[in-house]
């Protein structure tokens, strides 16, 4: 089997873990402590700035603009709206800036 | 009629009950399946590997991650820890879930927790909280016709992916910074948000510079992780089951 199947494969063997591993791990404890649970609350949005931030900063002003309007967008509505709202400006300005 | 075939019905009911839950998340989720199988196969993945990894991991934000982080060709156990920061967020899932679904029997609940999207936990979640009961047929006719749009999305995005002459132009390089841009905004309601992105933000940037991809990525996380840790707890706004219901 290729590299990539098996970091798919092993990719899905650690999410079902953590679908599964909350309820068999965190329910045999009665409360879970609070700062812990800050630290877990924080995971999301933590790891997914990591993935924005440095390509922003290396990004031109097409891009710039793009995640600008996506980003004012998604103050006032969903993912959908605003993905869409980010691509499309990318796409016109890089169609008109070349 | 016998109590075998009143409960034979009951469960067909459920399982649509569950099914007009699921139609709604199917519409949501389809442009992010084909956008999926479309980068995978930009990225150089087979339309195999990209059904493969849609039918197996089935958690969309993590999928987007894994491709993204493929292209710039990391080690292997580096991804997957990634795929797993990613779908961390599932253990709290799991542990609410879990206290749904105690009546069913081990094969049903081992099944049932592969399928646990953000969505399926918001509609599990919310129909427990309104005093009902969370069946497993209920909540398997709610995950399956998700379940099988995303795979196939997954296949017809990655077949068209290779059709499209002009990638740049398209702007599907940067489509993935959007998107993740999109999922960062969704989680925005939750405590401490702001100054955990901007921490993450620029420690991942300063490791960019200085360390090097790919090691931003865990060190701008840890980074924004730990503040959440030590700053003064205040009580947090029960705002999970309604933000991000709409992806995987």
């Amino acid at each position: 089997m290729s590299t990539t199947v098996w970091i798919i494969l092993a990719g899905a063997a650690m999410t079902y873990l953590t679908r599964i591993g909350g309820h068999l791990v965190l329910s045999r404890f009665e409360r879970v402590h609070p700062r812990i649970e800050a630290g877990l609350d924080a995971v999301p949005a933590a790891v997914l700035t990591t993935l924005v931030a440095p390509a922003a900063i290396s990004a031109g002003p097409a891009e710039l603009a793009a995640l600008l309007v996506a980003g004012i967008v998604s103050l006032r509505s969903g993912l959908m709206p605003m993905f869409l709202a980010g691509a499309a400006v990318l796409i016109a300005l890089r169609h008109f800036m070349g | 009629m016998s109590s075998e075939a009143i409960s034979e019905g009951a469960r067909a009911s459920g399982f649509w009950r569950g099914f007009q839950m699921g139609v709604p998340i199917v519409v949501a989720s389809a442009p992010f399946g084909l956008l999926f199988g479309a980068l995978a196969a930009e990225q150089g993945f087979s339309v195999f590997e990209a059904v493969l990894m849609s039918a197996t991991v089935y958690a969309g934000a993590s999928q987007m991650v894994g491709i993204e982080l493929f292209g710039q060709k990391l080690a292997p156990a580096l991804i997957v820890f990634s795929i797993f920061a990613v779908n961390f967020r599932h253990v709290l899932y799991s542990a609410a879930l879990g206290r749904r679904i105690r009546h069913w029997p081990l094969a049903q609940k081992a099944i049932g927790f592969f399928f646990l999207t953000d969505p399926q936990y918001a509609g599990a979640e919310a129909k427990g909280e309104r005093g009902e009961d969370v069946s497993f047929a209920w909540y398997m006719g709610m995950a399956l016709p998700v379940y099988v749009c995303w795979v196939a999305e997954a296949a017809l995005g990655a077949q068209f992916g290779k059709l499209i002459p002009d990638t740049h132009a398209f702007g599907l390089d940067f489509l993935l910074p959007i998107y993740f841009l999109g999922l960062v905004m969704g989680f925005r309601k939750r405590p401490l948000w702001l100054p955990i992105v901007i921490t993450s933000a620029i420690v991942s940037i300063i490791a960019y510079k200085t360390v090097g991809s790919p090691w931003h990525v865990s060190i701008g996380a840890v980074a924004g992780i730990l503040l959440a840790a030590v700053m003064p707890i205040k009580k947090s706004d029960q705002s999970e089951t309604s933000e991000r219901s709409e992806t995987l």
